[in-house]
């Protein structure tokens, strides 16, 4: 069975709470975390890699305490063309993915931070930021 | 003894490949190792860049008469109307101009993805844009629709005209309140989610020459690529410098009316732009450069970011309720390094302008004046500067 790849996204009420956990011991999921931005003070995101029988339970619970599910099947590039460097994206990236070098003041995009939340795709005013399949 | 330099003097140099010309940039790192001074006595021009989304911007077209003939009465390009109530086959198209059908901000927030500034693009790029047309026709102007397609090559004329650009400064927008606000300074979170600024600070032409010294009508400038003048002062042109407490803090509302061929203008440098939630617009490269006349503008035109300031503006309530008043100022170091605090709370910063590109339009105007082929014009008309104490109207409604 090969493993699903998914993103997570959950508010500070989210965050407290033992959702791997959870999902190891209630649906005897094989849960390895790929990436992870918890924090208490802040939305949190996740990035897993699940695989069992009951997965699909697994994701139902998780929908049902009110976290995003989004299957990882996508990514975020950006028009090395388009991108003007203005920098607008780096004050509304989540993760710290786009981000500025200083004091050049240049656009860098870091994709193995990206947790496809797709706000730069809407807020770039050069639409730069685009969604592959 | 005081160096004084005159336009001609420094032409003369351009011209005999003499001339020493130094971006904003590297002039404020020449004082600082040797002094304003020897700066002054060396230096004869410096130049500055900005480019950002600068509304107030579009151009004039004149497309050429159709046979047979059309007063043109209703003009759309790629669907975005253009104003054309000023001549036969002339036709005005304004950088925040919508298509008809767009959604705008019934699907909220709007996406704005293509307006009048990506049709002045598109057109700049040399791509085919559609070109459609209505009139009710009269005895010399018979015809009554056209619809074809145009490019820039084939149009008689094409002149941008920006009413105001190049704002001499600009506020850093937060969002106090508790919903996420779409702005014309980009997507602003709530309680203090982040900051947004729009400035190239010590690279920004306007904040370089505060009290207009050099920069008048007439004045030849980098624009869109090409080469422009300042045609008069932009709208919304009232410029002051601000004080806080006994300190000078930089200056602000000064802006420019810029004009320039578009044929001889890039796609690179006249860029279209959407802003979620707010709408279209074009983002503009713009250089001036700075004549080295004397050491007082050499002391404004080698101004830094920590002594050049931004005040800070909610945009969430006070802004659009038109509540005068800031949050305190920011200088551009600050603004620069990524946060700033606010009401005590540490905020991020992003800039809208884009910095690498503004030093690539001052390193560019620099080669141009040292290849010896820009040389530099005297105002044939001074703008009103701060010690002219111009004060902003409002609509005063019965």
């Amino acid at each position: 069975m090969s493993p699903k790849r998914i993103v997570l996204r959950f508010g500070t009420d989210i965050s407290v709470k033992p959702i791997v956990y959870r999902l190891v011991k209630d649906y005897d999921l094989v849960v390895n975390i790929v990436k992870a931005d918890v924090n208490p003070q802040k939305e949190g995101t996740m990035i897993l890699e699940v695989t069992g029988e009951q997965s699909e339970k697994g994701l139902s619970y998780l929908r049902d305490l009110g976290v995003s599910v989004q299957a990882l099947n996508q990514e975020i590039v950006r028009n090395e063309e388009k991108c003007v460097m203005c920098g607008a994206c780096t004050g509304i990236c989540p993760t710290g993915a786009l981000y500025m070098e200083r004091p050049s003041m240049e656009v860098l995009f870091d994709g193995d931070q990206c947790v496809f939340c797709q706000l730069c795709t809407k807020v770039c005013p050069m639409k730069a930021m685009e969604v592959r399949l | 003894m005081s160096v004084e330099k005159t336009y001609a003097e420094i032409n003369a140099k351009i011209k005999a490949g003499k001339a020493v010309v130094v971006t904003a940039e590297e002039l404020i790192a020449l004082v600082e190792e040797k002094g304003l001074s020897q700066a002054t006595q060396e230096v004869d021009v410096v130049t500055t860049g900005t480019f950002a989304p600068m509304c107030s911007s579009g151009a004039f077209l004149s497309f050429g008469h159709t046979t047979p003939r059309m007063k043109m009465q209703k003009v759309w390009l790629n669907g975005v109307s253009a104003y054309t109530g000023i001549a036969a086959v002339d036709a005005y198209i304004g950088a925040t101009e919508m298509p008809d059908d767009d959604p705008l901000n019934s699907n909220y927030p709007g996406e704005f993805r293509y307006g009048g500034g990506h049709v002045i693009h598109d057109l700049v790029a040399r791509k085919p844009v559609k070109l459609k047309a209505l009139a009710y026709g009269t005895d010399c102007y018979p015809r009554r629709n056209l619809e074809t397609t145009i490019t820039l090559d084939d149009i008689n004329e094409a002149i941008l005209f920006n009413p105001r650009n190049a704002y001499q400064n600009y506020n850093c927008a937060v969002n106090l309140t508790d919903r996420t606000i779409y702005t014309y300074m980009g997507m602003i979170k709530p309680q203090l989610g982040n900051a947004n600024f729009s400035t190239a600070g010590q690279l920004s032409p306007l904040l370089k020459d505060p009290h207009f010294k050099t920069i008048g009508v007439g004045t030849k400038i980098f624009l869109g690529g090409g080469v422009g003048y300042v045609a008069w002062n932009g709208t919304q042109h009232f410029p002051s410098m601000i004080n806080e407490e006994g300190q000078e803090l930089g200056s602000a509302g000064g802006t420019l009316a810029v004009t320039g061929n578009l044929k001889q203008m890039s796609p690179r440098w006249l860029v279209g732009t959407s802003y979620l939630g707010y709408g279209a617009t074009l983002s503009v490269g713009i250089g001036i450069p700075i004549p080295i006349l004397n050491e007082e503008i050499a002391r404004y035109a080698a101004k830094k970011d920590e002594e050049l300031f931004a005040p800070i503006v909610d945009y969430g309530a006070a802004y659009p309720s038109f509540t005068p008043g800031n949050l305190g100022y920011v200088s551009y170091a600050e603004l620069k390094s990524g946060k700033i605090m606010v009401n005590g709370k540490e905020v991020i910063t992003a800039p809208l302008s884009s910095m690498p590109r503004a030093r690539e339009i001052a390193a560019t105007l620099k080669s141009w004046i040292q290849k010896g082929d820009f040389l530099l014009t005297e105002p044939v008309k001074a703008l009103p500067s701060p010690a002219d104490g111009f004060i902003a109207h409002s609509i005063k409604e019965a």
